[in-house]
């Protein structure tokens, strides 16, 4: 059964408008403060701030911790793999990034 | 529930036999499961498949699912209806131990039916404590969804009605599935990729602590003409050769409507022209409009009449110094 609500909710963009805090990257992500400070110490995410506890994400890092969450999860990798796929992974998206910027013809 | 439960045949979509180990089993699903997970693999249905190798691994792993699964699924095929059997819903009680978060709303209902909703119930995954983790009070976990639009949406902005399927336990303490319907104003320059947050729209919170957010993630429709890199929109445009040697005005389609092009003299194939401004509108976070770029694509007639074929004759003895694999000469 739907119930609809009458009402339209205006989405917040996260990447332009939101900032992080650990805690509230962690519920966003759902990896645990530990295995955000192994992605940090990794180089995978990297804060504002000199102490866990002032460390500011951008928007962005919600895209990478989900995307480290995933595959510590699903493919059982540990830190150090994911570090690896996430940085191949970036690769992969540039190449095709330029990819779509060449004639296809 | 009124709708057929379809068979599902794990055995079949790990590739094992039925008679595979553990390790046969395990090996099989991490093979499948690197092939498959959506963040690595480009197979068009790469996450379809994904939630059905994860969802035949989570049934087969665990020896008491297995076997439950073995004494109910004799004599089905894949895709089959599924009848259960008479004594169902006493016979498979589980330890429910609370393992991998996996999303149970994502689960086949042939799944659902078998093993329940899973045990966090909380969708996708990230719920620690959960609706039924005991009684301390907890924030309710954010949760997760994809949503897909057209380049033009993002160009224009959009309202998009959006159904989450919710899992809970009704007072029997029978899983259950209810839908619920968000209407979500998309703003105009989003890009792919990017998440949306609706703040409070996740899952309730316990002990009067408050609801979690709801993050959608945005994917942009490939588009048969236009093609997005972030802000930028590259599209192809074909032009004839005196169009490119001699220069034209030509009409380009964009996403907002169609522009005339300024294409300059003796441009080579391949030439990007700008359209400054043309990409993804700028956002109201202050992120810049993306550019549209157009690359000539140089078409080349071919010649059917004798006229056509005079024409490109004259061209050669108008170029009588025209050395198109000069650079390959020794």
């Amino acid at each position: 059964m739907a119930q609809i609500t009458g009402y339209i909710f205006d989405a917040v963009v996260v990447e332009g408008d939101t900032a992080f805090t650990l805690p509230a990257l962690c519920r966003a992500c759902g990896l645990d403060s530990k295995q955000l400070m192994a992605l940090v110490a990794e180089g995978v995410l990297d804060p504002a701030g000199h102490s866990p506890q002032d460390w500011v994400f951008g928007g962005q890092s919600l895209r990478t911790a989900l995307a480290a969450q995933r595959l510590m999860q699903d493919l059982e990798m540990d830190m150090s793999g994911v570090a690896m796929v996430l940085d191949l992974l970036g690769e992969i998206a540039s190449l095709r990034s330029q990819l779509s910027r060449s004639c296809t013809r | 529930m009124g709708a057929t439960i379809q068979f599902q045949d794990y055995y079949a979509t790990l590739g094992v036999e039925q008679s595979a180990t553990p390790d046969q089993i395990k090996r099989a699903f991490r093979k499948l499961a690197r092939k498959y997970h959506p963040d690595v693999s480009k197979e068009p249905d790469a996450e379809a498949r994904f939630k059905e190798v994860a969802e035949a691994y989570k049934a087969l792993k665990d020896p008491e699912k297995r076997a439950a699964y073995d004494q109910v699924g004799r004599g089905y095929s894949k895709g089959q209806a599924f009848d259960p059997p008479p004594d169902w819903g006493s016979g498979f009680a589980y330890s429910g131990r609370g393992d991998e978060a996996g999303d149970g709303a994502d689960f086949s209902d042939f799944f659902s039916s078998l093993f329940g909703r899973g045990n966090g119930a909380a969708a996708n995954g990230h719920a620690r404590g959960g609706p039924f983790g005991g009684t301390a009070a907890a924030q309710g976990a954010d949760r997760h969804a994809r949503i897909a639009i057209d380049l033009e949406d993002a160009y224009r902005g959009a309202s998009r009605t959006i159904t989450l399927r919710i899992p809970a336990i009704d007072a029997q303490g029978r899983a259950a599935v209810h839908e619920r319907q968000l209407a979500v104003n998309i703003p105009r320059g989003v890009r792919a990729g990017q998440h949306l947050r609706l703040a409070g729209q996740g899952s309730a919170g316990s002990g009067g602590l408050p609801a979690g957010d709801l993050y959608l993630e945005i994917a942009i429709n490939p588009h048969a003409r236009f093609r997005v890199d972030g802000a930028d929109v590259y599209m192809d445009l074909p032009v004839a050769p005196w169009e490119a040697a001699l220069g034209a005005m030509v009409a380009a389609p964009t996403p907002e409507g169609t522009v005339q092009i300024t294409v300059p003299p003796g441009s080579a194939p391949g030439r990007k022209l700008r359209l400054r401004g043309r990409g993804l509108p700028g956002t109201a976070a202050g992120a810049a409009p993306g550019n549209m770029y157009v690359l000539l694509a140089v078409g080349i007639p071919r010649p059917h009449t004798d006229a056509e074929k005079a024409a490109y004759a004259d061209m050669a003895r108008a170029f009588p110094h025209y050395a198109p694999r000069g650079a390959m000469e020794a």
